[in-house]
């Protein structure tokens, strides 16, 4: 067992867990912080990611306490004061979600990359999107979602 | 007020999916629960000599491990197929034993033999590992061609064969023929795929030992039949002692049609050890065990007179069943496929036959389009072939072949109510910019690239239902939809319905639809769905029936209550009921344009009594309260149509398929939301585009699944589309109120071959197989390269 010490979506929280757990199961059965999806189990289908320093990274394959003492922001964190974060807002509004399983991932990972660059292409888009795995929309209305987010963040 | 049928309304259920605030089956945690972890067979076929439970049981958190002998002895039934297709001999089919755990054979990789309980799923997976079967290894049946010729799988299936099934008059076909100026044949294979919806099938179980019922929260597209299911069939428990709750459901796509092994094994495992259970798929569980779609080896051949009129129509098809016959199983490559093989056109004579193989691989069933997608890939590859061998043009002869008159007796089953291919195909070709493709050609000649172009016309039946038709061909339940609304005292409306949204939008659409007809806000309706302790019974969603089916249902009961309304808005205000309008929420007397809202009339509808102003306003003979419901059953089914087309570009030094350009013209009647309808679409497409250049399910000779992973199986990303270009025709259904006509699977349907079809363009007609991936195309590119060669 380890002890495992985190920021997460602002709170500090500390828990003690087998030493092979991963980010994803410490977010999940840990913190009952659920948004975060597990699909795939080999880090291809995204629906996993989270932030962690900032920084986009599956948690289906990162072990909780590799990242001891990190911050971590889940799609639970992104919304502030009851308003939707502006890529949430832009997926509802562009329709970029149906069934929603492989949402949250796909949120933080479009968030991450407008960090990263601030008006990407339809290209560029879809490139950094190839880690995120959607079977309902057809990725669409995705990158229309993260064209609007672009032109609100 | 303004319709909302018809407007592009945000989507209710997007505020919790965006915040993390969907409630899939995997959230659930109950109190006390134990993890299963299925032990399943790595054997595609093998005799279970014995199972040695004792190691395991000593394993540490090991709570119970159970058997195919103890659900055998508990006399817990198997799966079902849930259609009896007759063959043209008129044998009936010939159906297999499904044990939810296999006791004495195991059928495919992966089916599950035991179950283990522990306190954490370390342990219970610790405790798998200790479970010891001995196996007999036999020689598996893995190619559905080589089926019928290999030993058979299951005692009393000659010739591993279901069933061998004929629609159509063999005779006329054989007449319409020999009067044929030219035969195309094609031989195709429909490859077999995985639906992979990205939420891995799931199972929570709690039994209430006080009340001995059994909660099911599970990963279903419908509950109702759920349960119905497992009562009737897996005698699991009574009807009223089982409550099945599917969620928040991470797409289905068919594949969580069935009531499967894991389900019923949990739901009977937790009254035997009295402690819940969570079971979740890792995702090779769900590539072994879902069940997965198409797998034909079909051969069509279409007679044609030498200016491009269609005579005669004929198809031969090995359907592979996998393992066992499902619930949609026997149907889906029968009378899902064959009616609708003739695609859009007048064809005088037609036949289908199909033969569906039993083996040892994984249970093939619905998936998206079921069915539909296998016709319009057989037609619109005969179709284009002939344009391309009588020198015509791809659109021309399929406009020569539509047909203008509506009701349209289409050639082996359907009577199609409305529809206008003509004007759909003339507006894709205007759309795609079809006449400027020469042009686009050369230029891509001029890079180095082939570029070809493929068109596909399509008609499909959905809207799953009628009763009537769907029994009269072996369906073994009524596919009605129903609903219930209720409006409550203050105000507040809940809609129930017996469709499932697992991505569907029905908090949204039927909302809508609501509100439009009890004229009331969006905001003061609430849609429930998926808990069949909730609402009354109901079929659920696949085959793009909720809106054409539970949608009416919906509009039925609205009515009844508006009716109600009028009747009680009468007595309120005093006049003779004719006299009472009902419009945009108020019912008003035409004379005296005194009014009540609907929100009034409910209240009054709660306060049957007699104090100060309020004077007993329920109408003698009518009850208290403001709840209907309905039961609907539409008179046919609904047939949506299009034409798309597809313009690819090829690199033939690496064979890279780029799909250039997408243009997609649909027909779904009335359009409710028409963001929703288009995101349909596109993830229809999507799958389609999937089929035709990405995925494959590979087994290799001994039923081993080298596809059970997204790191095998090509699952498609952002990159691998284009932008789709959409558009619509419209003309309205008649065998529903609304007008409205299924549009779920018509993406999935069309697309596979307008894409194939724009492959083989681009390649000289020379015929490619599905999937057709960059090493496939990249050979055909060599010998294109040959052939010209040795022309020039």
């Amino acid at each position: 067992m380890t002890k495992v010490t985190l920021e997460v979506n602002g709170k500090k929280v500390s828990k003690e867990v087998p030493d092979h757990t991963l980010l994803s199961v410490f977010l999940r059965d840990n913190l009952n912080l659920t948004g975060t999806h597990v699909g795939c189990d080999t880090s291809q289908c995204g629906a996993c990611v989270v932030h962690v320093n900032g920084k986009s990274i599956k948690s289906c394959s990162t072990l909780a306490a590799d990242i001891e003492g990190s911050k971590v922001t889940t799609i639970e964190g992104l919304a502030k004061d009851g308003k939707l974060h502006p890529m949430q807002a832009a997926f509802k509004k562009t329709h970029g979600l149906q069934c929603g399983y492989c949402t949250p991932g796909m949120v933080m990972s479009a968030v991450d990359l407008l960090q990263t660059k601030k008006n990407p292409s339809d290209q560029e888009i879809r490139e950094w999107l190839e880690g995120n795995i959607c079977r309902c929309t057809g990725y669409q209305n995705i990158v229309a979602a993260v064209k609007e987010a672009a032109t609100k963040m | 007020m303004a319709s909302l049928v018809g407007s592009r309304v945000e989507r209710k259920e997007d505020t919790r999916f965006l915040q993390g605030k969907g409630r899939y089956t995997a959230d659930i945690n109950i109190a006390n629960q134990t993890y299963a972890v299925f032990v399943r067979s790595p054997h595609a076929r093998a005799k279970i000599k014995s199972v040695d439970t004792s190691k395991a049981l000593k394993s540490s958190g090991v709570v119970a491990v159970l058997t195919g002998k103890e659900i055998a002895e508990d006399k817990i039934g198997g799966l079902i197929a849930g259609w009896a297709i007759r063959s043209e001999d008129g044998s009936e089919m010939k159906v297999p034993a499904n044990p939810p755990l296999a006791k004495d054979v195991a059928n495919f990789v992966g089916e599950p033999i035991a179950v283990v309980f522990a306190e954490t799923l370390d342990e219970a997976k610790e405790g798998a590992e200790k479970v010891k079967v001995d196996y007999k290894v036999l020689k598996a049946v893995v190619d559905p061609a080589d089926a019928m010729k290999s030993d058979a799988i299951h005692d009393g299936v000659d010739k591993n064969l279901c069933y061998d099934w004929l629609l159509g008059d063999r005779k006329a076909v054989d007449e319409a023929f020999a009067k044929a100026d030219k035969i195309i044949k094609v031989d195709l294979i429909n490859n077999r795929l995985v639906p992979n919806a990205m939420e891995p099938r799931a199972c929570v179980v709690d039994y209430n030992t006080a009340s001995e019922e059994i909660t099911l929260y599970t990963t279903s597209q419908n509950p109702h039949l759920s349960r119905l299911v497992m009562s009737a069939f897996g005698g699991v428990a009574p009807e009223n002692k089982l409550r099945v709750v599917a969620p928040d459901v991470g797409g289905g796509f068919g594949s969580k049609i069935n009531v499967y092994n894991e389900e019923i094994v949990c739901s009977w495992a937790s009254k035997k050890i009295e402690r819940p259970i969570k079971w979740v798929a890792e995702r090779t569980e769900s590539f072994l065990t879902d069940t997965h779609g198409r797998d034909h080896v079909t051969h069509a051949e279409l007679a044609v007179t030498k200016d491009g009129k269609f005579l005669g129509f004929k198809n031969e098809t090995i359907a592979n069943l996998g393992a066992y016959a499902r619930v949609f199983g026997t149907v889906t490559p029968t009378y899902l496929f064959g009616p609708c093989a003739t695609g859009v056109y007048v064809i005088p004579a037609a036949y289908s036959n199909v033969k569906a193989v039993y083996t040892n691989t994984a249970p093939v069933d619905a998936y998206r389009g079921a069915g539909r997608p296998e016709a319009t890939y057989t037609i619109e590859r005969l179709v284009e072939k002939a344009a391309m061998e009588l020198g015509m043009d791809k659109t021309e002869i399929r406009m020569k072949n539509f047909p203008t008159q509506f009701p349209f007796k289409q050639t082996l089953v359907h009577t199609v109510d409305s529809g206008d291919y003509v004007a759909g195909l003339e507006k894709a070709k205007q759309m795609a910019d079809y006449a400027g493709f020469e042009a686009r050609r050369k230029q891509s000649e001029a890079n180095g690239k082939l570029r070809g172009i493929g068109v596909s016309s399509y008609f499909e039946a959905c809207g799953i239902a009628p009763s009537a038709a769907v029994m009269s061909l072996g369906c073994g339940v009524g596919l009605w939809e129903s609903a219930e609304v209720r409006f409550n005292p203050t105000g507040q409306i809940s809609v129930f319905t017996g469709a499932h949204s697992h991505g569907q939008s029905h908090d949204t659409t039927f909302a809508q639809i609501a509100a439009d007809e009890l004229g009331v806000p969006m905001e003061n309706i609430d849609v429930v769905h998926g808990d069949t302790d909730k609402g009354t019974f109901g079929m659920g969603t696949y085959g793009s029936r909720s809106l054409t089916v539970g949608g009416i249902a919906i509009v039925n009961a609205c009515k009844k209550i508006v009716e109600k309304g009028k009747r009680v808005a009468a007595k309120m205000l005093e006049v003779n009921l004719d006299e009472i309008e009902f419009k945009n929420g108020e019912f008003v007397a035409i004379k005296s344009n005194k009014k009540k809202t609907i929100g009034e009339v409910a209240f009054a509808c709660y306060l049957p009594g007699q104090r100060d102003e309020m004077k007993s306003p329920i109408p003698e003979g009518d009850e208290p309260g403001l709840i209907e419901s309905s039961f609907f059953d539409p008179t046919n089914f609904s047939f949506p149509a299009g034409s798309h087309i597809c313009e690819v570009e090829i690199d033939p030094d690496t064979g890279n398929v780029k799909v250039e350009k997408y243009t997609a013209v649909d027909d779904f009647g009335r359009i409710v939301n028409p963001m929703i309808v288009e995101g349909q679409v596109h993830g229809g497409i999507a799958q389609g585009i999937g089929q035709a250049l990405h995925e494959n399910t590979q087994y290799d000779e001994t039923g081993q699944l080298m596809t059970a992973s997204y790191m095998d199986y090509t699952m498609p990303r952002a990159d691998n589309f284009p932008e789709f270009n959409l558009g619509f025709t419209c003309t309205h259904a008649t065998s529903n109120p609304l007008g409205v006509k299924g549009c779920g699977e018509a993406g999935a349907i069309a697309s596979p071959p307008t894409v194939m079809n724009a492959v083989i363009d681009a390649l000289g007609g020379q015929e490619i197989s599905m999937p057709a991936t960059a090493e496939k195309v990249w050979k055909a590119c060599k010998t294109m390269k040959k052939s010209n060669a040795k022309a020039a």
